[in-house]
């Protein structure tokens, strides 16, 4: 045997190629060559390999040795194709049968003494190798736990070169000392739903009513208030609202943090919707993804069906914040590189605060505000208007002191779960027939189309618009969120009630009452 | 010196014997010009076949065919050329191979033969 192949994964994105690796023997003086579009860190796996070979006691070839990645044209990276390009050399060698390794697919970074190391994106590939038909998946045996998620293929975890090379000939296996664990370059507490619960916070009606509403109807959602207000406490609750991710979601929001490297070994799908808080001083390629060779998801993605929190929101570069806008709109994120072009799914509910202003006291009664107009309206214009524009709610928070004293004690996260639940299970059966699973995410046209709202509440907005206080795009999202209301209340359609209080939640006005209501002179907004 | 000569000696003695038990003719050895040496020169069918051999008694410094360097090539194919030039043979074709001869302790020696190394 003098060629022999064998199968593994590139990843461009989360989508994952099969990629063939040939090695072909033959006569000639001894020499490696590595060809197919191989980056740097993949061309030392010719080193890697001829020492981990040697190093698990087995024989190098003496000979001309020419390992091919197949497709050439698509341009491979990582280190991952070690363990694939040394049992094919193997292989070749006639140091394997080559009838074992059929139908399997190999990933794992070596080690120069024959350890296996763990790679990124395990999921992602272990996926793309089920999908291509594959039997069997050999992988590190830091990534068995995220590879065993994948349904339908049979995950083998190694330590070593010499630990596969004892289960294709089927010998004993050697023990191995179990691997270290690379260091995770992300700390655990970023993706961890805090274990918090809503009863923690007292008061806080108006900033509960906000949560619940943007839990139950993915909308988007803009807290201010004076420092130490409560707005940070508020937004980790929120996470803890919405249900469980489908079956679906999950595996999708665990193949992007596979990816990521935020899964830990013994992950688990990711079952929760994710809560990012990426710090306000997050690089623009942090936060949507990129990186020359192996393209990373960024925060956005990682908050795939999760939320994405971003505290002191008008801190951040706008440039980077106003990068958003066009992931908030698709639900997804395609970064362009030279050497391909990646596309992530990013659908999140963006959950934005800020100070009033730069010295906090703006519009609080206790202190008085120190800031210049200059400064103040600088400090406003940070968040841009077609951000702003895409957030459906907008709360002023006051500190809990004023507001503590409106009596009932407060719901837990339970009780207001179970609403945000029913509203949702309300929001899926309406759109039974349609892709679309959320109020949030309907477009205005079908909405309008086919769930029209009466005629007192389109009245109403009608009027609101006329007067200048609600933009074309306004008046469309204020009807999503009139539909949320309405499924929380469960309702079969929205009255001018719900209409009311979605219009008032958006522009930020505080909540009162319909029969109070008298219209506003000019535009808030 | 002289163990290094002795065992490069015994090690040209058995490529030789290989050599003529694998249906070569062994033309001449230890064939010398002002250019170099010649290990063994040998003729398969219509095959001039010039032979490097290499000799050595572990692998701690590598295999022996690995020592063999571009340079050590080019000088093997300028040195075919002044064989030829001294020659009557008209070979259809030319060839240079290496034979590696390892004497590792304990293990009866092995010689391993790669045909065409340029």
């Amino acid at each position: 045997m003098t060629l022999a192949q064998t199968w593994s994964v590139a990843l461009v994105g989360l989508e994952g190629h099969l990629v063939e690796v040939e090695a072909d023997i033959a006569q000639g003086l001894p020499k490696t060559t590595l060809i197919g579009l191989p980056d740097t860190s993949l061309s030392e796996a010719r080193d890697r390999v001829r020492a981990a070979v040697v190093n698990s006691g087995e024989r190098f070839p003496d000979r001309k040795v020419t390992i091919g990645l197949s497709p050439a044209t698509l341009p491979k990276t990582g280190s991952h194709y070690d363990v694939a390009i040394a049992l094919s050399l193997l292989t070749a060698a006639g140091a394997v049968d080559p009838g074992v390794l059929r139908r399997t697919a190999i990933i794992g970074e070596l080690g120069l003494d024959g350890r296996i190391r763990e790679v990124r994106g395990a999921l992602a590939m272990t996926l793309a190798a089920a999908r291509a038909g594959f039997d069997r998946i050999v992988v590190p045996d830091l990534n068995v736990g995220e590879a065993r998620l994948v349904p339908g293929i049979e995950v083998y975890g190694a330590r070593s070169l010499r630990q596969v090379l004892a289960l294709l000939r089927g010998t004993e296996i050697p023990d191995e000392a179990p691997p270290r664990a690379e260091p995770r370059l992300v700390s655990e507490s970023l993706i961890r739903v805090p274990g918090v619960d809503l009863d923690d916070v007292i008061g806080q009606r108006e900033g509960r009513r906000a949560i619940e509403a943007a839990a139950a109807g993915g909308h988007h959602l803009f807290l201010h208030g004076p420092p130490g207000s409560g707005k940070t406490m508020l937004a980790e609750r929120l996470a803890g609202l919405m249900p469980d991710l489908s079956t679906d979601d999950s595996l999708e929001v665990s193949a992007v943090h596979s990816l990521a490297g935020l899964l830990t070994n013994d992950a688990e799908l990711v079952l929760r919707p994710p809560f990012i808080a990426p710090h306000h001083t997050a690089s623009l390629a942090s936060l949507v993804g990129g990186g020359s060779g192996m393209l990373r998801p960024g925060a956005i993605s990682c908050a795939h069906r999760g939320v994405l929190f971003i505290d002191e929101a008008p801190e951040m570069h706008p440039l980077t914040l106003d990068t958003l806008r066009q992931p908030l709109e698709s639900g997804f994120v395609e970064i362009h590189r030279a050497v391909a072009v990646a596309k992530f799914p990013a659908r999140f509910m963006l959950v934005l605060a800020a100070n009033p202003c730069p010295c906090g006291l703006s519009g609080t009664r206790e202190g008085i505000c120190s800031c210049s107009p200059q400064h103040l309206a600088r400090y406003r214009q940070r968040i841009s208007g077609p951000i702003k524009d895409r957030l459906d709610i907008q709360r002023q928070i006051l500190p809990a002191a004023r507001t503590a004293a409106e009596g009932e004690p407060p719901e837990s996260t339970a009780t207001v779960a179970a609403r945000v639940q029913a509203a949702r299970d309300r929001q899926l059966h309406r759109y039974r027939d349609t892709a679309w699973t959320l109020n949030s995410e309907i477009p205005g046209p079908v909405l309008r189309r086919d769930h029209p709202l009466d005629k007192a509440s389109q009245r109403l907005l009608e009027d609101h618009y006329t007067a200048g206080r609600l933009t074309a795009r306004g008046f469309d999202r204020v009807v999503r969120l009139t539909w949320t209301l309405a499924d929380l209340a469960g309702l079969p359609a929205p009255t001018v009630e719900q209409t009311h209080e979605a219009f008032q939640l958006r522009s930020g006005e505080p909540l009162t009452p319909l029969s109070d209501h008298r219209p506003l002179k000019g535009p808030t907004q | 010196m002289r163990t290094s000569n002795t065992v490069g000696r015994y090690g040209e003695d058995l490529a030789a014997r290989y050599l003529s038990t694998h249906g070569f003719a062994v033309l001449e050895r230890n064939w010398r010009c002002e250019l170099g040496e010649i290990d063994i020169v040998a003729r398969e069918g219509d095959t001039l076949v010039v032979c490097e051999v290499k000799t050595r008694r572990g692998l701690n410094y590598g295999s022996p065919a690995e020592s063999i360097t571009y340079r050590k090539l080019a000088t093997l194919r300028k040195l075919a050329g002044r064989w030829l030039q001294t020659h009557e043979l008209r070979p259809a074709e030319i060839r240079i191979d290496i034979i590696s001869v390892l004497f590792d302790r304990n293990t009866p020696p092995s010689v391993d033969h790669v045909r065409g190394a340029s």
